[in-house]
């Protein structure tokens, strides 16, 4: 039932969110999350963002698919990009739609949470003063994050 | 068995995947990536900090005791920083 796409393209949140509620009267909430770049102070030119094919979607979807078996969900999305990406540009997506606003609001959240964690992308930084990247770190704080939903 | 490396653990190799034909004694993720660092300076530099890689089998996470039998694709990479 979950909407997945792994994409280099932008998304538009909007129409993601309207697709999953055009022509429905039993949706009562819609919780969007979109994931942006950052400049980190002014310091980033991009981030570079690969991923392991394949992987990418499958894992994305398991998460998609517990979520829906946690939470009484009428839609999902998902879309998460790939490549190059400057500060200010969109990174991911998240949709839920529910009758109710709880389970809307949490299912986005362990979404995100476990995305963060378990869907193989990494990031690379590129700088503006032309230093090459850094990968940039996982944080414990995600894994802890992650792991408040087990 | 085709092995396959992401980000850093990529760069390090130098190159993004391989064919690999381990010994028989070799039974487990830990032990692929023993024998891995094995093969030249730069497996070694990928895998010094062994215990942060993570791995996955066709395409699913596993931990470093599962076993790489029947396994068609195994991924190696550093914790994940999508999102």
């Amino acid at each position: 039932m979950a909407t997945i796409r792994i994409q280099r393209e932008d998304f538009d949140a909007a129409a993601e969110a309207a697709a999953l509620t055009r022509g429905r009267k039993d949706v009562g909430a819609v919780v969007t999350f979109v994931g942006l770049c950052r400049d980190e102070g002014g310091k980033l030119e991009a981030l570079e963002l690969e991923h392991y094919p394949g992987m990418a979607e499958e894992e994305i979807a398991r998460v998609a698919t517990e979520a829906e078996q946690r939470w009484p969900l009428q839609g999902v999305t998902a879309i998460h990009r790939y490549g190059k990406i400057a500060p200010g540009e969109n990174i991911v997506l998240v949709v839920t739609t529910s009758s109710h606003r709880a389970a809307a609001f949490e299912a986005a959240e362990f979404l995100m949470d476990y995305l963060k964690t378990r869907a193989p992308f990494w990031k690379k930084e590129h700088n503006i003063d032309g230093t090459s990247g850094e990968w940039v770190e996982a944080k414990d704080a995600d894994d802890r994050a992650a792991e408040r939903w087990s | 068995m085709k092995v396959v490396y992401f980000a850093w653990v990529r760069e390090r190799i130098g190159k993004g995947d391989e064919d690999v034909a381990p010994p028989a004694e070799v039974r487990t993720v830990g032990q692929l990536i023993e024998w891995l660092s094995g093969r030249g300076e730069e497996y070694a530099h990928a895998f010094e900090k062994a215990k942060f890689i993570r791995a996955a089998i066709d395409r699913k996470h596993v931990k470093h005791e599962a076993p790489i039998e029947g396994a068609r694709e195994i991924a190696f990479f550093p914790p994940m920083t999508g999102g």
